[in-house]
């Protein structure tokens, strides 16, 4: 190893003449000429390399790639099953070339030096696949190894045998490695347009149900069949009509985006607020006009999202604000579900009173806020990671008393209830699952109560509460808080929104089962909200957006139903990433980002305070 | 002393602490009498700030008895030992780190307010005032410390403040749950000697513009010399002397707990 790249331990770099003003892009580092192109770190390449190996395999023998080897991205070119073959390489590539910009450590422009770094690592995670393509020729792997299936050979190998399938799986490997080292290499313009092409292909190829709803209920089918091939993925014309458009908007919109934001949030008072109240509106107004030119199947995905948006809010406010770990918030979608099933289903076993459902609505919030209450009183007391478990068993016993003997006069056990009659609004309108426009109408509503609640309960006194326990709780209580009863209010918030989104999954399903209420839906739910950007509004709707529209729920599908197999496994590996790349989610609130950045933050703050004190206080 | 006529704001009786068999506290007697500042030392170890637990009910007492303006706090949760008028501030500053400056204050304030689920779901105006009240009142609080915690800093959070603002943050908070007895758990700790001569003079005007009893813990003597009208010395739980600061200075069992035996002779 000729050279210390500095994420290795090694000895501290010689130390650097004096920073120059200006000298830097941001003003911390130096820059220093690029490095020798094969002077590289090696150890660090072959680490990385055998990583994303081991990756490629996993991936390839969790039978991913054949399964979505049927989802076209561009016709005939690419399908989703090849792009995941390739992410890991064009990650692993671009990853080798990162350098960290610190004060005092040289940074070297990038060069060929990145590119040939990226090419070998890319080879070597390529490599994995011509391992396994020989392995897959030489022993039996499916006797330990059942997921996988005979076509995955054929598909590494483009039907032409091993021998091809290792130099090519080396070749792309090496390719799309040196592409990930070259994003390191082009201006920071290049990159954003060249990104924006890649992500716009990708989009557009995944929301191709989306539009081609949509462009039916405009009547404008004949551009989205020039688009899109018939058999699934975009056209060849298609995608470098996209791509090609896409790349000019994004050079002609450089740094615009970030301008007018910049512009808003400097925006103070009144003229803030009349901006952030224009965007709601254009959103809401977008989100109401919207689905009267959609299908079925967009409404679905929209309704499908909502009730997730929806129970999001709900388990924010309990884990966002509160600060409480409820593993078992499901409970309360159960509990919502199940009252207004049995409140407006003439079939249900015991007591059918019938209902009309905003009536039976009352005795749903009522009920599940009884519930919410006497789960949460004992679980309150406990603290940390014990809460978490408790919560976790309470979702659980919820369902099992749901599903058990004793209570089946009641509910139906594992028969569940059915022919739950849909929601009548007044005499307008009939909310049933046979309709999903009104079922999105309904959830659109209750939504925007949801956000409502949130917004002003973060701004209210029990919203600081929330906030105080959350940091502190043995301070709050010493500082005349109530723990107890706040957090238990927390609870029972949390619970009611719940059981608006039950209430409305019962109505639209109509059916409820005590199997739609497993665990994982409590999992999927506080993965949106960890995802999305934990305690805050609009996070937690992009989370359910991302995660439930694109990837689809534990029982919905998504926009990609190739994924449902793999569902779990991607929200896992997304997870991760989000923990590792950008703790804080996707849009996270303010605070959020301040409390897990606080050490760098509160470290520039001091250092501003130390000049200012020195100026000021030392006077007075 | 001219306020033993009065009845004491804070009372312990025979107060005792137990930590499983270990006497944190052993038959403690303790008077404070409304507009007077007592300081409580002792060496490491002493009970001091297990006092001020058990004070709060962050601890329970094990025997004993604590009245506060003539009634028990015995068995009161710690919120409860807050809304009926005694403050604290932490040895290691615990602060809503997160939360801004004035947020700080104002959720301080939530046991002396009412308003709940609904006032801020419908945005009435007794929600409305209630809010301008508490944010007035936060500031109000805030500006005791001069200009440290005050204009732009209101919106800042907590963790970004100097050391000794986080201090000063910790006594404005309690202040504002609107107390009558502040109990300060050594409050210039790590301040340097302008600092903390500037808080003695603080803790002074605690007493003299906002009416507080105050009780002190402290290990800077010149401060405890400064402010107390009395002083208490506590060691291994139990009171070995009381009386103003030029006596106990002197008296050889004080001088034997901090110097260890042999030192007065």
């Amino acid at each position: 190893m000729s050279l210390t790249t500095p994420s290795e331990p090694g000895p501290p770099p010689a130390p650097e003449p004096a920073p120059s003003a200006g000298g830097a892009a941001n003003g911390l580092s130096n820059d220093a000429p690029p490095r020798p192109p094969f002077a590289q770190d090696w150890r660090r390449i072959a680490r990385m390399g055998a990583i994303g190996a081991i990756g490629q395999i996993f991936i390839s023998l969790s039978n991913m790639p054949v399964k979505l080897d049927g989802r076209a991205i561009i016709e005939g070119v690419l399908s989703l099953g090849y792009l995941s073959l390739v992410v890991l390489p064009l990650a692993a590539g671009s990853r080798v070339g990162h350098q960290l910009r610190r004060e005092g450590v040289p940074f070297h422009r990038p060069g060929a030096h990145e590119v040939i770094g990226g090419a070998a690592c890319g080879a070597l995670v390529g490599g994995g696949l011509s391992l396994l393509a020989v392995l897959i020729a030489n022993f039996d792997l499916r006797e330990p190894l059942v997921n996988w299936s005979p076509i995955l050979a054929e598909l590494l190998a483009f039907n032409r045998g091993t021998a091809f399938a290792v130099i090519i799986w080396l070749a792309i490997g090496a390719a799309v490695g040196a592409a990930g080292g070259l994003l390191r290499v082009v201006p920071s313009l290049a990159r954003r347009v060249l990104w924006t092409m890649v992500l716009t292909l990708f989009g557009s190829a995944v929301l191709e149900s989306l539009t081609t709803d949509l462009a039916e209920g405009m009547g404008i089918e004949g551009l989205v069949d020039w688009f899109y091939a018939p058999r699934g993925g975009l056209t060849i014309t298609g995608a470098i009509a996209l791509a090609a458009g896409s790349g000019v908007l994004a050079f002609v919109a450089r740094g615009r985006i970030k301008g007018a934001k910049a512009r808003i949030d400097a925006l103070e008072g009144p003229a803030r607020n009349r901006a952030h109240l224009g965007l709601i509106l254009a959103t809401a107004a977008v989100l109401v006009i919207l689905p009267m030119f959609a299908g079925k199947l967009t409404n679905e995905l929209l309704a499908n999202v909502g009730l997730f948006v929806l129970l999001a809010l709900g388990l924010n406010i309990v884990v966002g604000l509160a600060g409480i770990l409820d593993l078992g918030y499901v409970a309360f979608f159960a509990v919502g579900s199940y009252s207004a099933a049995v409140l407006t289903a003439a079939t249900s076993p015991k007591i059918h009173p019938e209902l009309p459902w905003f009536v039976a609505l009352i005795g749903v919030v009522l009920l599940t806020g009884l519930v919410g209450l006497f789960i949460g009183a004992p679980v309150i007391r406990m603290r940390g990671d014990y809460l978490a478990i408790v919560t976790l068993g309470f979702g659980e016993i919820i369902r099992l008393l749901f599903l058990s003997d004793w209570l089946s006069g009641w509910f139906g056990g594992s028969q569940g209830i059915t022919n739950i009659p849909g929601a009548e609004i007044f005499g307008l309108a009939e909310v049933a699952g046979t309709d999903p426009r009104s079922v999105f109408y309904l959830v659109l509503a209750f939504c925007a109560i949801a956000i409502y609640v949130s917004w002003r309960l973060e701004r209210s006194r029990i919203g600081r509460a929330w906030m105080a326990v959350r940091e502190d709780e043995t301070v709050a209580e010493a500082m005349g808080i109530n723990t107890v009863n706040v957090k238990l209010l927390a609870f029972v918030v949390g619970a009611v929104l719940g059981s608006f989104s039950g209430a409305i999954f019962s109505a639209k399903v109509g059916s409820v089962f005590p199997a739609s209420f497993l665990i994982l839906v409590s999992i999927v739910i506080l993965v949106v909200v960890i995802f999305g950007g934990m305690g805050n509004i609009v996070g937690v709707i992009a989370g359910s957006a991302v995660l439930i529209g694109v990837l689809g729920g534990p029982k919905q599908p998504g926009l990609l139903a190739e994924f449902s197999e793999f569902k779990l496994l991607i929200y896992g590996a997304l997870l991760v990433w989000m923990m590792l790349a950008r703790p804080e989610g996707l849009i996270p609130s303010v605070r959020r980002t301040r409390e897990l950045h606080q050490e760098e933050l509160a470290q520039d703050a001091w250092l501003r305070g130390q000049t200012e004190d020195d100026n000021g206080e030392d006077q007075s | 002393m001219s306020t033993a006529a009065q009845q004491p704001i804070l009372e312990t009786r025979g107060l005792g602490v137990d930590f499983g068999g270990l006497k944190a506290l052993d038959g403690l007697d303790l008077a404070v009498y409304p507009g007077e500042i007592v300081s409580v030392i002792g060496p490491n170890g002493a009970g001091k700030t297990t006092l001020f637990n058990a004070i709060t009910a962050t601890v329970a007492a094990s025997e004993g008895d604590i009245r506060f303006e003539g009634e028990s706090l015995i068995g009161l949760d710690p919120n409860r030992v807050t809304s009926r008028g005694i403050a604290r501030t932490f040895q290691n500053v615990r602060l809503f780190a997160n939360m801004t400056v004035l947020e700080n204050v104002m959720v301080s304030q939530h046991c002396r307010t009412r308003q709940s689920v609904f006032g801020a779901l419908l945005f009435t105006k007794a929600f409305r005032d209630e809010e301008a009240e508490i944010t007035e009142r936060g500031k109000e609080v805030l500006s005791f410390f001069g200009h440290r915690l005050v204009g732009y800093r209101f919106d800042q959070p907590a963790y970004t403040l100097s050391y000794a603002n986080r201090r000063r943050l910790e006594i404005a908070r309690a202040m504002a749950t609107q107390p009558k007895l502040i109990l300060l758990d050594e409050p210039v700790a790590g301040m340097n000697p302008t600092e903390s001569a500037e808080l003695t003079g603080l803790i002074g005007r605690l007493r003299d513009e906002w009416g507080f009893a105050i009780v002190v813990i402290e290990h800077d003597m010149e401060v405890v010399r400064e402010v107390s009208d009395r002083v208490v010395v506590l060691d291994h739980g139990v009171k070995i002397a009381e009386g103003d600061y030029a006596d106990v200075a002197v008296d050889p069992q004080v001088i034997e707990a901090y110097l260890g035996h042999g030192a007065t002779a």
